[in-house]
């Protein structure tokens, strides 16, 4: 069956099937990039756009990582060096890398729906790798793969608590979409300072208090703090950040036995969680990053071949 | 009865049909139409139109001098005829910025020449501070002589309460009234997007009502303590009107407008990142928009503007956060309206005091009222004629609506202006 969407610019779209089929595709690049030779020709003769209008490390190199191990040719275009600095619009910068025919652009920009304003656009695959405030698909995708590992493919009846600044969180916003999707219930912690408006409209609970928030949760997810909160006037110091709503070894005490620690990185070391707490064996933040080619292979080979697989055709 | 120059047949007034004689740009009689003839007088055959006043709007803005490829004052004042108005007030953050006689009076200059034989009048609105910066006022006395009716500081509001005093004290010597852009401008850091849920999903920040309503609430203070008249635009939510109906009941001198736009559209506009309607103050709730509705109603809000904000296709065409603020509302505010009349939200009489008696009254502008020796400046409102939004239907050059593809319920057949036909 051919995948139906052309893009991938959140997960709210992704019903539980598409995600296990996601899941499933990964399955089988993950033992690719075991090899002594990682490198599968399913994607020869193809080419990928890394738009990456933002600082990122991790997420570009695993695109681009995971785009050259499928055998298609990656191009990387930073906001640096892309006409944007000359003035030029978002809207002519994708109009002008789709007449170059790649067959997927993914993008990161730090405005909330960048994503879909160049998707609505362009006739090639658009991957989000994250836009401002709103989602990061893969991020979520790969979370909820690390985590269908270790829970044994059983989501329903886990517990997950994402702490932290959830306010300007990509990571969170889609993770709670898809996590809750596939059964988890979600908890968010953080100081209201952090916290979005109307997270009644969410699926989640909210908590204030942290030694509240982990208990009896099977694994939390600390979010990076940016440091320039602090100087927003959301917080008052990092001290007492870290103090306050820092995941440190007494609250591994109230957790469900094997709770698990997760990050998406970069991990500002004693600030979201502790050193200690980040090295165990419980902490599944590397994992992160190694699910994390195997879930964007598994993407761009679904948005690449949908064609060939005798999906829909978009007009050109 | 003196001859007249001409008359209007059949025209519904009130829901019945009157005949409008005019004689010398003013109205000469308006009585139920009995079939007699006028002598030689032409006749225009209005039979199924319905008549009101032209239409007056205090807030608008043309983008002339500067922003020319947004709007002129031409294309601007043709939309605004096409619309039903026969008054506009314009704003003053052009560039330069209306905050001297030159500008001013070239803004009018510009309306004389769009319309050689007497179109919509414009009434410029000077700049409260000096190049809309905040710091010190903008010369009020040159401004007013120049043909100003107003001073307002929109789109830069003033956080600074003792500058703003004084420009409304200061104001009050020239017969200017202050017209408040009541935004906190620290807590309205937001983009164009209510605070609440849709905000909150889309991950964007949002600008909460509580941005607005905390300096209207310095504004009804102050209007009170000083005694002098405060005029509050574009008011979008339930506090700002608790904290207006209050002063009211007071008896503080302060006016309030709103726009179409409050009136009929929610936040849920933006969803998908919908920069047509993406303005501010953003687009709020349904209870708000219901708080709204009767407040106009009942006159806590005194009137009706547009708050028409143009901008070029290629500026709104960009990801949400980077878009420019407004809606572009001069060609379809009346019939957006007269959709409320037809839904029974509003009724033809509030449609006519929010358009042009209340806005007449607060800033000394003139009115038809169809009394004898008014100025004939009156719409005739096509109920039958019901168009298509679209680039092609619109007269402005703003064609940033979220309202595109919308069917409107009428539309202007006739506009007259001093008695001259304009539409």
């Amino acid at each position: 069956m051919h995948w139906p969407y052309k893009d991938l610019l959140d997960v709210d779209v992704l019903s539980v099937e598409d995600a296990q089929r996601i899941f499933e595709t990964a399955d089988s690049f993950m033992e690719v990039n075991t090899r002594s030779v990682k490198k599968v020709p399913t994607l020869k003769g193809k080419s990928v756009v890394l738009f990456f209008a933002e600082a990122s490390t991790r997420t570009k190199t695993s695109f681009d990582m995971a785009a050259k191990r499928l055998s298609a040719d990656s191009f990387s275009l930073a906001k640096s060096s892309s006409s944007l600095t000359k003035g030029e619009s978002l809207k002519d910068t994708g109009l002008t890398l789709q007449a170059m025919n790649p067959d997927a652009i993914v993008i990161r920009d730090s405005r909330s729906g960048a994503a879909r304003f160049l998707a609505e656009r362009l006739d090639c695959a658009v991957v989000n790798a994250g836009d401002g405030w709103h989602a990061h698909p893969t991020q979520a995708l790969l979370d909820a793969y690390t985590l269908r590992k270790v829970w044994d493919g059983r989501f329903e009846g886990r517990t997950l608590l994402i702490l932290g600044d959830i306010t300007h969180s990509r990571v969170a916003r889609s993770n709670v979409h898809l996590l809750t999707k596939l059964g988890v219930r979600v908890r968010l912690c953080g100081p209201r300072t952090l916290l979005p408006p109307r997270l009644d409209t969410w699926p989640v609970e909210v908590f204030h208090d942290l030694d509240e928030a982990v208990r009896g949760v099977d694994a939390v997810m600390c979010l990076r703090l940016q440091l320039e909160r602090q100087q927003d006037g959301l917080l008052p110091d990092l001290r007492e950040y870290s103090r306050t709503f820092g995941l440190g070894r007494r609250h591994l005490e109230l957790m469900n036995p094997g709770a698990r620690i997760m990050h998406p990185g970069p991990v500002n070391r004693g600030m979201e969680v502790s050193s200690e707490l980040a090295d165990m064996p419980e902490s599944l933040i590397l994992d992160q990053v190694t699910s994390g080619v195997a879930v964007r292979m598994a993407v761009l080979f679904l948005l690449i071949t949908r064609k060939d697989q005798g999906g829909e055709r978009v007009q050109s | 009865m003196s001859s007249p120059d001409f008359v209007i047949k059949n025209a519904l007034w009130r829901g019945e049909a009157h005949d409008l004689c005019v004689a010398d740009g003013k109205v000469l009689e308006l009585r139920p139409a009995s079939g007699e003839g006028y002598g030689d007088a032409p006749v225009v055959d209005a039979s199924g139109l319905v008549l009101l006043p032209a239409l007056i709007d205090v807030h608008t803005h043309l983008r002339e001098p500067g922003f020319e490829w947004k709007e002129d004052i031409a294309t601007g004042l043709s939309a605004a005829a096409h619309g039903g108005f026969g008054s506009v007030m314009c704003m003053a953050n052009t560039d330069p910025v209306n905050d001297n006689a030159a500008v001013t009076e070239r803004m009018l200059d510009r309306a004389r020449e769009a319309f050689p034989g007497g179109g919509p009048r414009l009434f410029p609105v000077g700049a409260l501070s000096v190049g809309l910066a905040g710091h010190e006022l903008a010369p009020m006395g040159e401004l007013a002589a120049a043909g100003c009716r107003a001073v307002s500081n929109d789109g830069m509001p003033v956080a600074n309460s003792e500058l703003f005093r004084h420009a409304v004290e200061y104001a009050a010597d020239f017969g200017l009234t202050v017209i408040d852009h009541c935004e906190d401008p620290h807590m309205a850091l937001g983009v164009g997007v209510n605070e609440g849920a849709i905000s909150s999903r889309l991950g964007l920040k949002g600008q909460p009502t509580v941005a607005e309503s905390l300096q209207v609430a310095r504004d009804v203070l102050l209007a009170e303590y000083l005694g002098l008249p405060i005029h509050i635009a574009h008011v979008s939510c339930r506090e700002s009107v608790e904290l207006i109906a209050r002063a009211k009941e007071r008896g503080v001198r302060v006016t309030a407008e709103t726009c179409p736009h409050y009136l009929l559209l929610t936040e849920d506009a933006v969803e998908g990142y919908d920069t047509a309607a993406k303005v501010n103050p953003p687009l709020r709730t349904m209870d708000h928009v219901q708080v709204m509705r009767e407040a106009l109603r009942t006159g806590v809000i005194d009137m009706l503007a547009t708050d028409h904000a143009p901008h070029a296709a290629h500026e709104k065409e960009v990801p949400f956060t980077q878009a420019p603020n407004g809606i572009s509302g001069l060609d379809t505010a009346l019939c957006v309206t007269m959709g409320l009349v037809d839904e029974g939200v509003l009724s033809l009489d509030d449609l006519v005091r929010a358009w042009a008696t209340a806005p007449a009254k607060a800033f000394g502008l003139p009115v038809c009222a169809f009394a004898p020796g008014d100025p004939a400046d009156f719409t005739l409102y096509d109920p039958s004629a019901s168009w298509v939004v679209s680039p092609q239907t619109m007269h402005s050059k703003g064609r940033n609506t979220p309202l595109l593809g919308r069917t409107m319920p009428g539309r202007t057949a006739f506009l007259y202006v001093n008695g001259k036909r304009v539409v």
